[in-house]
């Protein structure tokens, strides 16, 4: 590998990560809205609103991120619908990541048991009371790993954004492989980046997972 | 006297199948009742019913006259002054002991922090649990964690106790001391309602007996002369049960 | 809307085949992350420090690592390395098969100490062997639990292999394309009905296959 050819590489990386990094947290902080909402609208059985989050949960579940952001980008202006290539890639990556957020804090709402919503009303709570300080934090506690997985496949979904000519980490790699056969650089800042990138949430995860349960739990 | 909690005719079904008929009861001030029967005569049905937790087909649940059920609009001020300890041991497992205690009468009753911590203190040293206040309900044993839910319920000051065979899923040798707990309650003289198996201590603590068979009430009787002399045949065979013979 | 195109001549025909495409890579690179996943992952249980150390590194590289940048590595690296070609088939087989392999090893490990002790032990108070214990205790409870999991994997995998047209193998995506590109002038609005049908074959492949898994789940719940 030529160090000076990776030096001159790594401006063209760092922006295209920057690029990256906001998009994939963008679509993240959409997502867990999206998944908040809709968990919520599933827990509580709202009607009609209910069966349309189940048809989008399954939906975006059981197709690809390429598949849908094709769809979206290129797909929709043919009907009129026409958005930039990095709002594409924040809601794509928000509605797929919606869809997982929702299942992992609706399994979290769902695993407390009853006798904790009975020994709460039989101690005068009202539903609110009940759901603000019963129910919500034990149930985002179970939620974390679920959560913390979702984050982690996000970011690495992220790495489709090039097949709608976003110019993110797997662009420049691909550009510059195309244009100067200089591949074993382009792969190992490719890598590099990506590490980056994931390796500080994928620890952060494990050390929040752990601090969580102690917090909540005692153990 | 007037009666603190009087239920009148009450009937419970769920679908087709009856589980409670024509259920009447006043309770005083200051009794203890317990109620006994074989599994599924509907004995935890009818404290469930008492709070509300289960709607009820036909009759009331009266709380100082105010009905409770059904369709109390006041249920959950209802409620608070009616104390429920389950079976299985259901204290809140993110708090410590001492903020299972208090997260009710804070929110509930809007009491400030340091009363409930000093009322709830006081209660968890009665049942020797103070040391324990910063731990969590998982580092507890099963006795422990029943005398931090009878603490809970104390708390809110509720008029009447209601016991579901709060030692039924206790090992032995923790049974005991909740028992004590509860014997020390009586000698308060507060009102209890208690469903249980543990015959010696239902015949200690009862100013009343009720036997439950079939979703009835088929004995109302003192704790002396039901256990020695019941007056129906159901009642003689459900007490033999519990003796061996070789 | 777009949506005649699709009918139109072959066209759906060869939308399907290239799902065909997609489909045949899953199967096979689920077929050997399986295989090579339950022997990894029952390596795994040994507690062997060496075998434990490269296992953790390897998992931890799939768990941060996007396919598409190992994909990236094998398909680019490979050919640069030894000069010769690596067809984009076998390096997207190569790849799936490393993640799936990972992922399925990790199964099996958290299948296998899920099992409580006891089982092991009142099969020995029975008297059955080791060999015994396995086959008819052991085992079958394994599976009961795997079984919907793996199914899971299948799915994954068929969402996955979507990225294969980005090293440039022809499949559904590419054909839609394709047929966008071929009928711009008489059907300017083929993209939407196209990626919309791409769309719905994708979910026809895959949600049949999330229910029997998760029917499976509940099923053996217990």
């Amino acid at each position: 590998m030529d160090q000076e050819v990776i030096n001159s590489y790594i401006p063209l990386f760092k922006d295209a990560f920057l690029l990256t990094v906001k998009i994939g947290w963008l679509g993240i902080a959409l997502a867990f809205l999206l998944g908040i909402v809709c968990a919520f609208i599933l827990y509580f059985k709202i009607p009609v609103a209910k069966t349309v989050v189940r048809c989008y949960v399954e939906l975006f579940r059981n197709t690809p991120l390429l598949v849908q952001l094709f769809f979206i980008y290129y797909g929709l202006p043919a009907v009129g619908i026409s958005i930039s290539a990095e709002v594409c890639g924040v809601v794509g990556l928000g509605l797929l990541g919606g869809s997982y957020m929702t299942e992992s804090i609706r399994s979290g709402l769902e695993a407390i048991p009853v006798i904790q919503t009975e020994s709460a009303l039989s101690l005068g709570m009202t539903n609110g009371q009940l759901f603000k300080n019963v129910i919500l934090p034990q149930a985002f506690t179970i939620s974390v790993p679920g959560i913390v997985a979702n984050v982690i496949f996000l970011l690495k979904e992220t790495s489709v954004f090039s097949a709608i000519s976003l110019m993110d980490l797997m662009f420049t790699a691909k550009d510059l492989i195309g244009l100067y056969y200089n591949t074993m650089e382009s792969l190992f800042l490719l890598v590099i980046f990506y590490v980056i990138m994931l390796l500080p949430v994928s620890l952060a995860g494990t050390f929040i997972e752990k601090k969580v349960r102690f917090k909540m739990f005692g153990d | 006297m007037e009666p603190v909690l009087k239920i009148e005719h009450l009937n419970k079904k769920f679908d087709d199948f009856t589980v409670l008929e024509d259920i009447n009861l006043s309770i005083a001030k200051g009794e203890v009742v317990v109620i006994v029967g074989s599994s599924g005569c509907g004995k935890s049905t009818l404290l469930r019913c008492i709070n509300g937790l289960e709607d009820i087909n036909d009759g009331r649940v009266l709380l100082d006259g105010e009905t409770v059920n059904p369709g109390s609009r006041n249920l959950t001020k209802s409620r608070e002054k009616i104390g429920m300890v389950f079976q299985s041991y259901d204290l809140f497992p993110h708090k410590t002991i001492l903020e299972n205690a208090i997260l009710a009468p804070m929110k509930v009753q809007k009491r400030s922090r340091k009363e409930a911590v000093e009322e709830a203190m006081q209660l968890l040293d009665r049942v020797g649990l103070a040391s324990r206040k910063d731990s969590y309900p998982r580092q507890l044993s099963g006795g422990q964690k029943q005398r931090v839910a009878i603490v809970r319920a104390l708390m809110m000051n509720p008029e009447v106790l209601l016991f579901d065979e709060v030692t039924a899923a206790l090992d032995p040798e923790m049974v005991r001391e909740v028992l004590d707990v509860i014997l020390d309650l009586a000698k308060q003289k507060r009102t209890m309602l208690i469903v249980t198996h543990e015959m010696s201590f239902a015949k200690a603590i009862a100013d009343r007996i009720l036997f439950l068979d079939g979703g009835r009430i088929i004995e109302d009787s003192d704790p002396k002369e039901f256990f020695t002399s019941p007056k129906t045949e159901r009642a003689e065979r459900f007490l033999r049960t519990f003796e061996y013979e070789k | 809307m777009g949506f005649e195109v699709i009918f139109k001549g072959k066209n759906f025909i060869r939308l399907l085949s290239g799902l065909g495409v997609a489909l045949r890579i899953s199967v096979i690179s689920v077929a050997i992350s399986i295989a090579l996943g339950i022997v990894i992952g029952m390596l795994m249980t040994l507690k062997k420090p060496v075998i434990n150390a490269v296992t953790r590194v390897y998992l931890e590289i799939v768990r941060i690592m996007p396919q598409m940048v190992l994909l990236f590595i094998v398909f680019f690296g490979f050919t640069k390395m030894t000069g010769s070609n690596l067809s984009a088939e076998l390096s997207s087989i190569i790849v799936f098969s490393f993640w799936g392999t990972a992922e399925m090893a990790d199964l099996v490990r958290g299948c296998m100490i899920s099992i409580p002790v006891i089982q092991y032990e009142s099969s020995k108070a029975l008297g059955l062997t080791r060999l015994q214990t396995y086959i008819y205790v052991i085992i079958p409870q394994i599976v009961r639990r795997l079984i919907p999991l793996s199914i899971n994997l299948i799915t994954r995998m068929i969402k996955t292999t979507s990225l294969i047209m980005m090293i440039g193998i022809v499949e559904v995506l590419k054909v839609a394309q394709q047929i966008i590109e071929a009928n711009r002038k008489s059907a300017p609005k083929a993209a939407f009905g196209v990626f919309a049908a791409v769309f719905l074959l994708y979910f026809l492949a895959c949600w049949p296959i999330s229910c029997l898994s998760k029917y499976l789940e509940k099923k053996w719940e217990n």
